[in-house]
């Protein structure tokens, strides 16, 4: 439990954050919170030579709403997210998320880029960013891009960011007032991550379901998209044949490991049944 | 009249003894982040060792390679087998009669076992070379599952017992063989069984968990070459104990060792045994003539420090038809690891697991135990209960519901028919113990009548009905227990560990002030014991409990003792304490009577001063006597007031409970809801009721998380599944449930104050009440017994054998 040795890094801009990256290449992580690469140093399942701490970066900081954007920088910790009133207002299934992420101690330091930018599939903001639809900023040496976060995971830990690009905003197109969300997480003590968890966000207009969509947690090597399942519900009034379809679409995506949470077919069907219970309380909270 | 009264009563409570809710004196330390535990010791030059462990469950080691460690900047030394075999220390004692590597010697026989010990300036120093120290390993067959353990074509797990038939509990019959202990009547039980209208059958797994004490195990090591001193910091449940063995085992003479064990957080019975690391700790401090400090982290703990439980047990009970019952035989296969490390008394190399009777009148009863050797880690300790009782009333409590269920009885109903009655004891068990007292019917009324039991039932069958009608997808389980536990061993004709008697002692000075100093051979490890045995003096001499200081720990002042596990401290040390304190107050009695010029026999001692019969307006207050200890006694008497009792036990004690747990289980998911968990504990005589109170809760809370998620599991390759606390589940305030406690008082007879010990029995009693009540909310669907940990996927499983998931 004691981490191998490495150099510190402390830029105060972007720009210098990237010339380290440059410099260091693979030898280098960024440093956000600190507690996912933390843990993975105290086991010496990372070693970086160099760590480049991002927290002097102010520009990195701060929740806002841009043009029917809401962006959120890279550096807001889990807990700013989880007590911002624009969030919680435009929003909610972020705060609702953050939430239930790990305990207090964790998201005072954790931050919501780090979040999305580590690819475990584990973490829980991954899965709401696709179901929102939500695009990171990605700055590099040769300027910035947008990646869909639908786009960006290509398996546990691999992810569309180049080495040399720091995650510097993320950028959600406003949902639709009056838009229902949920997130229904289960898992085996706080500060476990997800057995399985289902994100879901919908319109519903006369009691038709105008709009929807679906993403799962922990049921895969990557946050999975189950776009196919909230087909299954856009143009119905959320019967139970609907529900139903979308719940057996939802679990046929999964490819979940077995673990201590339980054995693959567990986490499938309770993936299941986390996306019937998101999809029955964001049809609640709906309108 | 009234004001006499009145101030008999205030000074009753002036002394804050027995039975008042003193707040805790170590919590003022502890909440400021004051406590000195192992790893605040620093000393002037001192190193740091760190392990190289194996990544291999079963393996030959054909080399180690040293030459890469020991060229990292500050390693001081590399220790391998090789180096410790000159003085002999390659191999050590366990508690339990086997031998133990120090250091793998020749090969590893679990996944995490010490190969070698690196000391350097610093930890990150030890931690880089540790991992540069080149081990070429050659796999050899891994044995995990201990059914395979004694098969004919089974691994030869240990060379260095080939052709050894003679174990230290008897013959061995196969290589992976470690003993046989049998007890009762086999041949009656038999009988009873064959002859029963009804026997109840299962099998029954206690599964292999961990004590995961907050702070993990550790010492600094200290030489003193120029005098020939040692002097061993750690996290030690018995001091003295390791004092003894490691002057047997290093030949450094008794008096040239002082063991301190200085504040611990938590043991549970992970810091009885001795470990690897603190072996090498002190070869490494005698070796380089430097302190050395050695501390393991949350990992190795959970891998390599002593395990508990992982018994196999497979029970028949029997019974009349109308559920009296005839008989009870169990046996058990107890996987012990690689090594046998048990910490039991000597001659029990199951424990008292023949308590499993339980708190039944059962006539006639017969055990057998197997343990057997696997490529696990070693241990086999007693989590947070005397030695084996969880898993005997696991048992029984298990087995009680099985029949019930057989039978078509309510579980709480079977219980009352068979309990022992209140005038049966003292009670000698088919097993052949001897309970103290008890007074279960009353116990168990008042549990039943507080938690609505009637009424439980009634809601139950309701909700199973709108389960069937499909209104609800939750089920509704009660869960009763009632546990009797054998504590405060113990007794020196049956109790030693490595030969010591399993005494306990007190030594007390009263100062001149009138104030006091108490030493015990017990060690607090969060129990409280220098606000409790305070108390216990308080009311026995009359002296203030703030004004008396408690020690333990340190064994250049101590007087010997076996240490504190298996609820031992107050049934053993507690006693010594009230008869040293006897012995003050003889003394001070006569030195009384002296002052007040009337003979002995005139005074009697009044709370907390000695008065003349008949003449209360006479007296010398405890203070005043202490003075006068100093400098007036009387005629042939010794000045001081001071006394030391060593106490052999006549007996163990015998505190029990009743326990109801009600659950809801959304069969949907597996997640059991604890809705209510009363506990009623009868711990004979009580003397700080917020101190049994947190007790209780910390027990509770161990036994929900053994019962609802602990596990230390191994793949077909031996190697530890989840040995980190992501996954070893430790509740934490929103995993834990309201806990309502209750209680009775049946005094123990044979302890000078009555007092029993509490601090195990919810652990022992409360993962059967929880087990219990995820049972019986599948019982309705033909379920008699489904294993633990109750996690959810175990439990969705469950639901989904029945055929009632969607
Ligand atoms: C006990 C515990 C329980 C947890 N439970 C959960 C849980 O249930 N759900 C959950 O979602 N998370 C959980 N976490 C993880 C936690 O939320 C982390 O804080 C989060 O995953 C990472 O954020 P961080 O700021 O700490 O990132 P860091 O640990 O600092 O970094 C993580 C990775 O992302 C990279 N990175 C960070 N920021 C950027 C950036 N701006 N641009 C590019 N790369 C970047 C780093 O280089 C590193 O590889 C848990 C953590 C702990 C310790």
């Amino acid at each position: 439990m004691i981490p191998g040795s490495f150099e510190y890094h402390r830029p105060e801009s972007v720009d210098g954050a990237i010339a380290l990256l440059n410099e260091h290449g693979d030898e280098a992580r960024l440093l956000a919170g600190g507690h996912s690469l933390i843990p993975m140093m105290k086991l010496r399942m990372a070693v970086p030579s160099h760590i480049v701490d991002l927290q002097a970066i102010d520009s990195l900081h701060g929740i806002s709403e841009e043009g029917g954007e809401l962006v959120i920088g890279a550096l807001t910790t889990q807990h700013e997210v989880l007590t911002s009133d624009l969030l919680a207002a435009k929003c909610p299934i972020i705060p609702e998320a953050a939430a239930l992420i790990a305990d207090p101690q964790v998201r005072y330091c954790g931050t919501i880029g780090g979040n999305v930018a580590n690819g475990d599939p584990g973490n829980d903001m991954p899965a709401i960013m696709q179901a929102l639809g939500a695009r990171f900023r990605a700055v590099g040496p040769n300027g910035s891009r947008d990646i869909a976060a639908r786009d960006y995971y290509e398996a546990a830990y691999f992810t569309e960011l180049e080495e040399n690009e720091v995650l510097t905003q993320i950028r959600i197109p406003t949902p639709a007032v009056g838009h229902g969300s949920a997130y229904e997480k289960q898992k085996r003590k706080i500060g476990d991550y997800a057995t399985a968890a289902a994100a879901v966000i919908l319109t519903v207009e006369s009691g038709r379901c105008i709009s929807a969509s679906i993403a799962l947690t922990n049921v895969a090597s990557t946050p999975l998209y189950a776009e196919a399942a909230a087909g299954a519900l856009v143009g119905t009034d959320l019967g139970a044949d609907a529900v139903d379809t979308a719940v057996r679409l939802a679990e046929e995506i999964t490819e979940p490991t077995s673990d201590g949470r339980g054995p693959a077919d567990f986490r499938t069907h309770v993936a299941g049944i986390m996306v019937r219970r998101a999809i029955a309380r964001a049809q609640k909270n709906a309108g | 009249m009234n004001a006499e009264v009145a101030s008999v009563e205030e000074r009753k409570q002036n002394l804050k003894g027995m039975g008042t809710s003193r707040r805790r004196v170590e919590d003022a330390r502890f909440v400021q982040g004051k406590g000195n535990y192992v790893d605040d010791i620093k000393l002037p030059g001192m190193l740091f060792g760190d392990f190289v462990r194996s990544p291999y469950a079963h393996a030959r080691i054909k080399s180690v390679n040293k030459e890469a460690a020991l060229a990292v900047p500050g390693v001081k030394a590399v220790l391998t087998a090789d180096d410790l075999k000159p003085v002999n220390l390659a191999w050590m004692p366990t508690l339990a009669g086997d031998v133990q590597m120090v250091l793998a010697d020749g090969k590893v026989l679990f996944q995490g076992q010490e190969v070698a010990f690196v000391v350097a300036d610093d930890r990150y120093a030890a931690s880089d070379a540790a991992e540069l120290v080149e081990v070429e390993y050659e796999e050899l067959p891994v044995l995990v599952d201990p059914f395979k353990a004694m098969d004919a074509d089974a691994p030869v797990l240990r060379e260095d017992l080939e052709g050894k038939t003679e174990g230290a509990h008897g013959p061995r019959r196969h290589h992976n063989h470690i003993f046989t202990w049998e007890v009762g009547d086999q041949d009656g039980t038999e009988r009873a069984l064959a002859d029963a209208e009804i026997v109840a059958k299962e099998k029954i797994t206690y599964q292999r968990v961990h004590p995961c004490p907050l702070e993990t195990a550790g010492c600094v090591a200290s030489m003193d070459k120029v005098n020939g001193h040692l002097t061993l910091w750690g996290t030690f449940q018995a001091p003295h104990a390791v004092r003894t063995v490691a002057s047997l085992i290093s030949t450094i003479p008794e008096h040239k060792i002082r063991v301190i064990s200085p504040d611990i957080g938590g043991g549970f019975g992970n810091k009885v045994g001795v470990y690897p690391g603190y072996i090498c700790s002190v070869v490494a401090s005698i070796v380089l003539g430097v302190p050395v400090k050695w501390i393991e982290d949350r990992i190795e703990n959970l891998q390599s420090t002593a395990f508990a439980r992982d018994y196999h047990m497979t029970g028949e009970i029997s019974a009349t038809r109308d559920g009296r019952i005839t008989g009870l035989k169990c046996h058990v296969l107890a996987d012990h690891g690689g090594f046998d490390a048990c910490a039991d008394p000597t001659k029990f190399p199951a424990g008292f697991f023949n308590i499993c009777t339980g708190s039944y009148d059962i006539p006639v009863a017969h055990v057998s135990v197997d343990g057997v050797y696997t490529n696990k880690a070693p241990g086999g300790v007693a989590y947070r209960c005397s030695f084996r009782v969880t898993e005997a009333s696991y048992f029984i409590e298990r087995m009680m519901d099985v029949l019930a269920r057989k039978l078509e009885m309510d579980p709480a109903e079977l219980r009352i028919k068979n309990f022992i009655k209140k005038e049966q004891f003292p009670y000698t068990s088919a097993l052949g113990w001897e309970y103290d007292s008890g007074d279960y019917h009353t116990a168990m009324e008042k549990a039943l009548e507080t938690v609505k039991y009637k009424a439980l039932r009634d809601e139950q069958k309701a909700n199973r009905e709108a389960f069937a009608r499909g209104e609800t997808r939750s089920l509704v389980g009660v869960g009763v227990g009632f546990f009797t536990e054998i504590v405060g061993a113990g007794p020196i004709k049956n109790c030693d560990i490595l030969g010591l008697g399993m005494f306990d002692s007190c030594e007390i000075r009263v100062h001149p002030t009138g104030s006091a100093i108490a030493r015990l051979g017990t060690i607090s490890q969060g129990q409280g014991h220098a606000t409790t045995f305070a108390q216990i003096l308080a009311s026995e001499i009359g002296i203030p409990a703030d004004q008396i200081t408690v020690e333990e720990g340190d064994t250049d002042t101590a007087p010997y003792g076996l240490g504190t596990y298996g609820s031992r401290s107050t049934p053993v040390a507690g006693a010594a304490t009230a008869m040293a304190g006897r012995k003050i107050k003889a003394k001070a009695q006569m030195i009384a009577a002296w002052l007040l010029e009337v003979h002995d026999d005139d005074v009697e001692f009044d709370v907390d001063r000695f008065v003349v019969k008949g003449a209360p307006e006479r007296f010398k207050t405890m203070a005043e006597v202490a003075f006068a200890a100093y400098n007036n006694v009387p005629p042939g008497l010794e000045p001081g007031l001071e006394a030391v009792s060593y106490y052999d036990p006549p007996n163990m004690t015998y505190p029990f409970g009743a326990y109801v747990c009600v659950v809801d289980i959304d069969v949907d998911t597996g997640v059991t809801d604890i809705r209510r968990f009363y506990a009623l504990d009868d711990c004979g005589t009580r003397i700080n009721p917020m101190i049994i109170e947190g007790q209780v809760h910390g027990g509770l809370t161990e036994a929900l998380a053994i019962a609802m998620g602990q596990e230390i599991s191994y793949d077909e390759m031996g190697n530890v599944k989840g040995a980190s606390l992501m996954d070893f589940f430790l509740p934490t305030a929103v995993e834990t449930p309201v806990w309502e406690t209750d209680f009775t008082v049946t005094p123990s007879p044979h302890h000078p104050i009555g007092a029993k010990g509490v601090g195990e029995s919810p652990n022992v009693g409360g993962v059967s009440a929880f087990s219990n009540a995820v049972n019986d909310a599948f019982a309705h669907l033909g379920l008699t017994h489904t294993q633990m940990p109750h996690d959810h996927w175990r439990v969705w499983k469950t639901a989904e054998r029945l055929g009632i998931t969607a």
